[in-house]
């Protein structure tokens, strides 16, 4: 009983190492805040984007194509007369969508792929090589190459951009282990005859969990790009889903002389990225001081 | 040294072959039957018979990865469904602009990534650092066209000083191909710069705790000859390693950068490739840049032995 009162309170919870002390924290961290506003404003916009357009992002109005900005269309229309604002607007859905399941997914297998690699041996041998292969080979052009295959859709476009970042986080965890393993507190509990899943639950996983938000973190700010990426090259979001990639794709050709298709979606996707690398680095910063060096 | 080159050399293998069996693996892990994807979307069921067999998709999967390992060794890498072309000729005649644009973008991105980040390094916790990493994140945020096209509506369209688009070859004059570059380069460099830039902050200012530099400033040295020959030195070998790694960005980027600027290399190649579902192109520039990719890197780990003697001896 005493035993598990202390174990609490030994060190300040995360919930408290991530806020500080109170007044002080956005001028501690000022770029977490910063990534964290304009993350949590996008998203807003992201579910409200019904309220906060006035068109349907799919609705054709060939009379008004290709339309300058102006306060009836705020970023202008499209070639076939589509609103360009609920357009990005509803855009932002699939980015965010991506960049959340891609981190989530990743994060979750490569984190069992990982653990398994740093405590039984022939896992190691056997899947870190099959990990060192998928890291050889160019996520995006993977990713290209999987979808020419399985056809696009959203669910594919989250299979191909995860199956690339999962060897990143497994990597990580494995490192994770193999260095708490060595930690003389761990070895006190193997020695003390502590069973595999209790030092795992205890000792290990505690250990992945602030350098795994800083990676998931910047895992979804590649996967809003590769997304992007894909879709632009149009091997991504199927073209009838508003989303940025396709956006600019569309836009592409009359970029000359009507550049706003291509532009005001790109500036939402780079405010979008930057937002989530500052959160990463700000998160970084806070949670994993050691993790400074590497830079993904 | 040719020692230590040629066991690097044979401990790529492995990475090799196992990047063989994923690339293989992929055309029959999907949901789809491999004879279908390959014969395309308007293909009669005789012909997907007929590619079944010609491919020897009918035959036993192991079976299968051998004949295909063994026609890839031999420079094989199958033929276009668009126009029937061997895969490897189309690569070959799209190289130039993708080697070129590849090299530029690298020389840049060296060019300006390192001194960004040793002064970064150097001038620690100041506005200057700051600005630097600064750029540095926001380099890292903004996609290959989202520059691309920011760059080419100022300086193209607005400014009218280079080409929006276009490639020219060095056989069609030096400077028309230089500016035909300028454009991409930047914008495929920018990623790149920012993670040289972060990464030679990151180890400059470790080396510069060291003892060493201590003796080198109490010898009487002077701030540049520390920076340059004793700090940048050391912390060659993480700043040659982000270059190797980086190239993976680049290789993505590439793809991007050819279809904002029309650029008619391997990148083009394979996003018409996409338009056209002609599988055996894709498949065949993925298994080339890999190749690519790991080879490079290995020059990179032999690169190691140049900035550090000691590696040349170990095992």
């Amino acid at each position: 009983m005493a035993i598990s009162t202390v174990s609490t309170t030994r060190t300040p919870s995360r919930f408290r190492l991530l806020l500080g002390e109170g007044g002080t924290f956005t001028r501690r961290n000022p770029t977490l805040v910063a990534g964290g506003v304009i993350i949590s404003f996008l998203a807003l916009l992201a579910i409200f984007a019904p309220l906060v357009t006035r068109y349907d992002p799919i609705a054709l109005d060939v009379v008004n194509r290709l339309k300058a900005p102006s306060s009836e269309h705020l970023f202008g229309t499209d070639m076939m007369g589509r609103d360009l604002f609920s357009r990005v607007i509803y855009g932002s859905r699939v980015s965010l969508m991506v960049g959340l399941s891609v981190a989530a997914i990743a994060t979750a297998i490569g984190l069992v792929i990982g653990l398994a690699a740093g405590l039984v041996r022939w896992v190691d041998v056997v899947v870190m090589r099959v990990m060192d292969g998928l890291m050889a080979i160019p996520s995006v052009l993977l990713a290209i190459a999987f979808m020419a295959l399985a056809g696009s859709s959203i669910r594919n476009i989250i299979i191909a951009i995860t199956i690339p970042e999962i060897p990143r986080v497994a990597r990580l965890v494995r490192g994770i282990v193999m260095s708490v393993r060595e930690q003389p507190f761990v070895e006190a509990a193997i020695a003390a005859g502590t069973k595999d899943i209790p030092l795992l639950r205890r000792h290990i996983l505690p250990s992945t969990i602030n350098p795994l938000i800083v990676q998931a973190t910047y895992i979804s700010a590649s996967a809003i790009i590769s997304e992007a990426y894909l879709s632009f090259l149009g091997a991504g979001t199927p073209p009838e889903i508003p989303s940025w990639g396709n956006i600019v794709a569309e836009g592409r050709a009359l970029f000359t002389i009507a550049p706003g298709a291509v532009l005001f979606p790109s500036i939402f996707l780079a405010l979008t990225v930057l937002a989530v690398n500052m959160l990463g680095d700000g998160l970084r910063d806070r949670l994993d001081p050691q993790m400074q060096r590497s830079l993904r | 040294m040719l020692a230590y080159a040629v066991r690097r050399l044979i401990a790529t293998i492995p990475v090799l072959f196992i990047v063989a069996v994923l690339i293989f693996m992929l055309l029959h892990l999907g949901p789809n039957d491999p004879a279908a994807v390959i014969a395309g979307d308007f293909a009669q069921p005789e012909h997907i018979e007929r590619i079944r067999q010609q491919l020897g998709l009918d035959q036993p999967l192991y079976a299968q990865f051998f004949d295909w390992i063994w026609r890839v060794l031999q420079g094989d890498l199958g033929a276009s469904i668009y126009n029937q072309q061997p895969v490897l000729n189309l690569v070959l005649q799209r190289a130039e602009p993708t080697i070129a644009l590849t090299l530029s973008t690298i020389s840049f991105a060296v060019i300006v990534g390192i001194p960004m980040g040793v002064l970064a390094a150097w001038k620690a916790g100041s506005i200057v650092d700051r600005v630097v990493m600064v750029l540095a994140v926001t380099g890292f945020s903004l996609p290959v066209f989202v520059l691309g096209y920011i760059l080419v509506y100022v300086f193209a369209l607005n400014l009218q000083l280079l080409p929006v688009q276009g490639y020219v070859s060095y056989k069609d004059g030096l400077v028309p191909f230089f500016r035909s570059l300028v454009l991409p380069t930047l914008s495929l460099g920018m990623i790149y710069v920012a993670l040289i830039a972060r990464m030679t902050r990151a180890s400059v200012i470790e080396v510069l705790n060291q003892d060493y530099i201590r003796t080198a400033r109490a010898k009487g040295l002077s701030t540049p000859p520390i920076l340059l020959i004793h700090a940048l030195k050391n912390a060659a070998i993480p700043i040659v390693t982000t270059i190797g790694l980086g190239i993976a960005l680049l290789i993505s980027g590439v793809v991007v950068t050819e279809t904002v600027f029309a650029i008619p290399g391997v990148g083009r190649l394979t996003v018409d490739a996409i338009v056209r579902k002609d599988y055996p192109v894709i498949q065949g520039v993925l298994l080339i840049f890999t190749v690519v990719y790991v080879l490079l890197n290995l020059l990179v780990d032999l690169s190691y032995s140049l900035f550090d003697p000691r590696i040349r001896y170990q095992g």
